[in-house]
């Protein structure tokens, strides 16, 4: 039988023993009222009247005549209160902690699109929030460092090693153990020690829900491919989660390749990664033969990790998903692509998944229907890919 | 018998309490690990703890961290650390541990790691981020090379510590209060009360660590159980003194180990 908290061997609770306590209490807090009528009832109601809720399913005309294959539709997750998916596992999670009686929220942050859902929803439940991010990535987002403190958070630059994601989760995961009793660590990604990513999955599953009834509506069938980017994998377990039963339904993941997966600048888990233990998970990582995690690179802040989901993991060991890394060059060219011909401007860790399904739509039949996952927005990310493409702007004005 | 269970057999018999300080492997170099485990050894210290340095050292403190990155950048690996073990066991039979994170097992290979832990001399092991449930992923080729996976128990295992500390072998470890290694001045963790239910349930030696700063504290808190473990003190003055450590590490060991034995 398979352990709880397991995606075959991949998954677990590789904590130091200060935190087992605090992580059977999330458990079974959350086993407590995921079924519970009033925390499902609050939750549904927030995500209707907070987040925008359900997300609109949108026929990219224009694209689909343009690439000549298969008919996509985006799911603009983009569209949510705070500009991206990460707003349905912050209420979820906020919820919860709410429900547990606790004060402070920590979070970590690499975008900063999950640090400004976790500063938003804390605000909103009246909750004290601090946020940990990768100094490096505080410099690329600094947008989105702003809107945090705006949101009345406070943000901890992280220094040590890279200053990127994997660091700011070091950090978060420190500080909850030093402040173990009052403090919920909100994680906003489909990893760490269980019961994590089975609980962000859970709160993401509602993009899946909705892509299929739209689409039931729209056009009377399932889709026959959903894409979407994957750094810890929230916004693609989210969108998978409903269509795993559905063998026709393709399920494409994409990862970031930085300058190339040949290269040392990447974060291709997935193509180039192996077995490891870390973060609380047993997944694949991106290390050396010592098992020293690797420093990783990507133009997008949000998928610059050197691990990903365990449940992702799993998916790709038995092949029910398939992951292709792309490029920042291809994910650049998407953000433009997608903003000229749609006049949506999509976060570059979405396109990732719009540089993916460029190559894959193609070669469908135009009866077939793709369903590209449009995780955020891309307003974050101007200042970033006109520095990539040599303009600059002076932020200052 | 293993060399742990040994020493905690001698110490007893003694009536004494155990020092156990606390080196990161590589930093500032493998000569000076050697010249401080020996010289730490000779002078009071009666088992002693060697980092094997990660690049995520998620259960440290700043003074850890630092040293961790220090010996990474100066080139340590795991090979060459069985190497420094294998050395440090022509001159010493005193009990010798490592305290690694789990990748740095798992990703040499779990049965490969504790072969070499045997044919070097390790006696046991410290995994900070392997908590008792998932022991499983070492526990049986551990056991097949005689080396001790050291259990640890914290403030916050309340319920936790009457499953934890019976099974605990070699010596328990019992950690001295929330958040990561380092020095602290003061503790708000009620100490009388986590050893009473410790001690309940323990087999073994019950031996605290965490915060540990200097002489005074390691007394006081040495009077609760059966020995103590310091660790960023020590690092901290290999951090300053680099090369030159040897003495002034020497004399803090021997001054904690005239505190602790007193």
């Amino acid at each position: 039988m398979q352990k709880v908290g397991r995606y075959g061997e991949y998954g677990g609770q590789y904590v130091p023993e200060t935190l087992m306590s605090a992580i059977h209490e999330l458990e079974a807090a959350y086993e407590k009222y995921k079924n519970d009528a009033d925390f499902k009832e609050e939750l549904r109601r927030l995500y209707r009247d907070y987040a925008n809720r359900p997300s609109m399913l949108y026929y990219a005309k224009r694209m689909t005549e343009d690439l000549g294959g298969a008919k996509i539709y985006l799911k603009r997750e983009d569209l949510n209160h705070t500009g991206a998916h990460k707003i349905n596992n912050a209420l979820g999670q906020a919820l919860l902690a709410q429900r547990m009686g606790k004060k402070r929220i920590i979070a970590e942050t690499g975008a900063g699109q999950h640090g400004v859902a976790t500063a938003t929803v804390a605000t909103l439940f009246g909750m004290k929030c601090e946020i940990f991010m990768g100094v490096k990535d505080m410099e690329r987002q600094s947008l989105n460092v702003y809107r945090m403190n705006l949101l009345g958070a406070t943000v901890h630059g992280v220094e040590s090693g890279t200053g990127t994601l994997k660091d700011a989760i070091n950090e978060a995961m420190r500080d909850w153990a030093s402040n173990v009793g009052d403090t919920y660590y909100l994680i906003g990604s489909t990893m760490g020690p269980h019961p994590y990513p089975m609980m962000v999955r859970d709160f993401q599953k509602v993009i899946g829900q909705e892509i299929r009834s739209q689409l039931q509506e729209r056009e009377g069938s399932l889709p026959d491919c959903v894409v979407a980017c994957v750094g810890g994998g929230s916004n693609a377990m989210g969108a998978f989660y409903e269509f795993i039963p559905e063998k026709s339904v393709r399920l494409v993941g994409a990862e970031a390749a930085g300058k190339g997966v040949d290269t040392a600048f990447h974060a291709a888990t997935m193509t180039k990664g192996t077995t490891g233990i870390f973060h609380g998970m047993k997944s694949l990582f991106l290390q050396n033969d010592e098992g020293q995690i690797a420093p990783v690179y990507s133009i997008s802040a949000g998928l610059d990790y050197p691990g990903v989901g365990p449940e992702h993991a799993e998916l790709h060991r038995t092949g029910r998903a398939q992951y292709v890394a792309v490029t920042d060059e291809e994910a650049v060219c998407a953000f433009e692509y997608l903003s000229k011909m749609e006049g949506i401007i999509p976060a570059i860790e979405s396109a990732h998944a719009v540089a993916a399904a460029m190559k894959i739509a193609p070669k469908m039949r135009k009866d077939q229907i793709m369903v590209i996952n449009l995780s955020g927005r891309g307003d974050k990310d101007v200042y970033s890919v006109a520095k990539y493409r040599g303009v600059h702007i002076d932020e200052q004005n | 018998m293993n060399r742990i269970e040994r020493k905690f057999e001698e110490l007893k018999a003694k009536n004494q309490k155990a020092l156990i300080p606390f080196v990161t492997a590589g930093d500032p170099d493998f000569v000076t690990t050697e010249k401080l485990v020996l010289a730490m050894l000779q002078n009071g210290a009666d088992l002693v703890e060697i980092g094997v340095p990660f690049s995520d050292p998620i259960a440290e403190g700043q003074v850890i961290q630092r040293a961790s990155k220090r010996a990474l950048d100066a080139g340590t690996t795991l090979k060459n650390i069985f190497e420094l073990i294998k050395r440090l066991r022509r001159k010493t039979d005193e009990p010798l541990l490592l305290m690694l994170y789990i990748n740095s097992i798992f990703r040499f290979g779990t049965e490969r790691f504790f072969g070499l832990c045997k044919e070097c001399g390790v006696d046991g092991v410290i995994v900070p981020d392997l908590p008792y449930e998932e022991r499983g992923e070492i526990q049986s080729a551990a056991d097949t090379a005689g080396v001790i996976p050291i259990c640890m128990v914290a403030p916050t295992s309340h319920e936790r510590i009457k499953m934890i500390a019976p099974s605990a072998k070699g010596f328990l470890y019992c950690v001295s209060s929330t958040g990561v290694t380092g020095m602290r001045s003061s503790f708000t963790t009620d100490f009388s009360r986590f050893f009473v239910e410790i001690k309940k349930y323990a087999n073994v030696p019950c031996v605290v660590g965490f915060g540990i700063s200097g002489p005074e504290q390691a007394k006081k808190m040495a009077s609760y159980c059966d020995g103590v473990i310091v660790g960023s003190a020590v690092v901290n003055i290999v951090a300053e003194k680099k090369q030159d450590s040897v003495i002034p590490v020497t004399e803090f060991v021997r001054s904690l180990s005239s505190a602790v034995k007193s």
